[in-house]
């Protein structure tokens, strides 16, 4: 396949020359001999291992917590509850202006999913602890729990988080991410054909390799070392920092190696109760997903449903599209208002369609609290979107390549969200896929180009 | 807990510990030992990022306990280099951006080491069943099969 290294030739002021050269990982020879140092390969003398005690029940109110038998069992140093925690209530992006602050570090009062922190157990062994998180005793009032995403918007439905006080979440354009661009029902009014699908995923697990977790070494100045696979080291410092309420200064976070991410490793979740272990107990402390936490309990892709209704010309426009998105958060927020709000800006689709109308809910159920991965709030929209354009495309006889040279942005075009296009390159893209795929189009379509002189 | 006595020889050297009864040799070898070159994917043995060779045969550290490992001449990533100078497999994994985020890589370096001892020339075809009890979750298969065959290659020129 031709690279079109001149197809940006007058925008790269870099002078950088590697496209298309080989060159070696800094990070290979350390893979290949086994010493690249990922997170649970410190080990520190008198580490201790933290084991959760986890809601077996998928929204409960909590009457009470006997930790009495699980602190006498053997090898047990420290018990921690909701009240050990300084600032127990967070949310991961608050320094972002997306609260606000729904989410218990270990949950205080009640459960909003099945496998929340409730107890967090730290004993000399990993078996020892455990064996203790086995006799924390916690007594449950088992609440009526919501599922489906339509199901917790409707009225009377059990209300999952009382931090938001209803089972969505508020942006400042209210209940959902709003877009609105030209006229969408004077669209359909003028289509010659109008298409209505539903589409909806299942979440998805990252399945890394290498589970969550970290060491915590404390330093002995009242510093801490945190040895992490995070992916995102600097919402991990600000959010450790909220929750412990200790200042930045206090925290040394070690990380940059993870062992298959895939998002699944963004969300504070592991450091924060670690360090604080670190420092009530002034020992080492590890904590590491097990593979069925990691499996059942972090964050998977949230489950989304995308109901998409467009008007479609003979001729191959599309004139009016119109999309209701919902993506399911779980029980809290996490990255998912962030998620249903990309989603909003990206749901045209890379067309240029006059008229747009869209709204995207992110919507709080009794299930895991969902998160980033992979161009989350994007990915299962864009397999709705494309799989909309076979559908259009077949609905109207069109060849469906030939389909979406008709409808593709180009440099110039305004996006419905108000981003005028820049450096679209899908034609020529599409070009490269027509030839590579011996999917021929029509002539006219292979002389077509993104960049328009002067646009 | 009583404690057992093993001893067994690691890359070429003497070990010696002292273990509970039940630990395992993931476990010896990471947090007694000192070598972090296996890995703890799922200690259930079904990942293989943990895989070792124990006497001439490839093993999951994590379903072995090292109680049983007396005697036994132990190999694993960490002491494939010789002299600083990479082993084949790990040049040819170096060389063929076989490595993503490297957590399986020391366990299918294993897995390759022991088929090339016992096939010097496979076929793909072998070369793919014998990397079947290593998951790599970032799906990087293809350059790991290919770096495999190019190693068997580099082997069978210094052969000749």
């Amino acid at each position: 396949m031709e690279l079109r290294k001149d197809y940006f030739a007058d925008v790269r002021k870099d002078g950088l020359h590697e496209i298309g050269q080989g060159r070696p990982r800094l990070d290979s020879p350390g893979h290949v001999t086994g010493k690249t140092p990922y997170f649970a390969d410190r080990n520190f003398p008198g580490m201790l291992h933290l084991k959760m005690v986890r809601s077996p029940h998928h929204h409960a109110r909590i009457r009470s917590i006997d930790t009495s038998e699980a602190e006498k069992h053997p090898g047990v140093v420290r018990v921690l509850t909701a009240k050990d925690v300084p600032h127990n209530v967070y949310t991961i992006l608050i320094l972002i202006q997306i609260g606000p602050e729904d989410e218990t570090v270990l949950a205080d009062g009640k459960v909003r999913w099945k496998g929340e922190a409730v107890v967090a157990v730290l004993a000399e062994t990993e078996r020892a602890a455990q064996e203790a998180a086995a006799k924390v005793k916690v007594d449950y009032e088992v609440l009526p729990a919501v599922f489906d995403m339509e199901e917790a918007l409707k009225p009377g439905a059990p209300l999952v988080n009382e931090y938001h006080g209803q089972n969505y979440y508020l942006y400042d354009s209210g209940e959902c991410r709003k877009v609105r661009f030209g006229d969408v029902e004077a669209g359909f009014a003028q289509a010659d054909h109008i298409l209505e699908q539903s589409y909806q995923s299942s979440p998805i697990e990252h399945a890394p390799t290498e589970t969550t977790g970290c060491v915590v070494a404390p330093e002995g100045n009242d510093r801490f070392t945190c040895y992490t696979n995070t992916q995102a080291m600097f919402f991990t410092l600000d959010n450790t920092s909220i929750i412990l309420q200790m200042p930045g200064s206090k925290l040394h976070f070690v990380g940059g190696t993870v062992g298959g991410g895939f998002g699944g490793k963004v969300d504070v979740i592991v450091e924060p109760i670690a360090i604080l272990a670190a420092k009530l107990t002034g020992r080492p402390v590890c904590f590491i997903y097990s593979r069925e936490e990691e499996m059942q309990i972090s964050s998977p892709r949230a489950a989304e449903k995308v109901i998409i209704k467009d008007g479609v010309m003979k001729d191959g426009r599309i004139v009016a599209r119109k999309v209701t998105g919902y993506t399911d958060a779980g029980a809290y927020s996490r990255h998912s208002p962030y998620g249903a709000q990309k989603g909003a800006a990206h749901y045209p689709g890379p067309y240029t369609i006059p008229n747009v109308w869209i709204d995207t809910y992110c919507v709080y159920t009794n299930r895991t609290p969902s998160s980033a991965m992979r161009g989350f709030g994007v990915t299962i929209g864009d397999f709705a979107l494309e799989v909309q354009m076979d559908k259009l495309a077949r609905l109207i006889g069109m060849d469906p390549l030939e389909f979406r040279f008709i409808n593709a942005y180009r440099d110039g075009d305004m996006k419905a969200h108000r981003q005028p296009t820049e450096g679209a390159a899908l034609i020529e893209c599409m070009q490269e896929a027509s030839r590579a795929a011996n999917w021929p189009v029509a002539e006219k379509y292979m002389a077509m180009s993104s960049y328009r002189k002067g646009a | 807990m009583a404690k057992v006595p093993v001893q067994f020889t690691l890359n070429g050297s003497e070990k010696a510990e002292f273990v509970e009864s039940g630990t395992t040799l993931l476990h010896a070898l990471r947090d007694k030992i000192g070598d972090t070159s296996p890995k703890g994917g799922c200690h259930q043995g079904t990942c293989g990022a943990c895989s070792v060779i124990i006497d001439g045969e490839l093993r999951l550290s994590c379903l072995t306990l090292a109680e049983t490992c007396g005697g036994a001449d132990i190999r694993t990533t960490a002491g494939l280099a010789e002299g600083g100078v990479l082993h084949p497999l790990q040049r040819a994994f170096l060389d063929g951006f076989a490595t993503q985020c490297g957590f399986c890589t020391p366990g299918m370096i294993m897995a390759a080491k022991v088929l090339l001892d016992h096939t010097p020339n496979p076929s793909r075809e072998d070369v793919v069943e014998a990397l079947s009890g290593s998951i790599c979750r970032c799906t990087g298969y293809e350059p790991i099969i290919q770096a495999v065959l190019a190693a068997a290659r580099a082997n069978s020129q210094n052969a000749a």
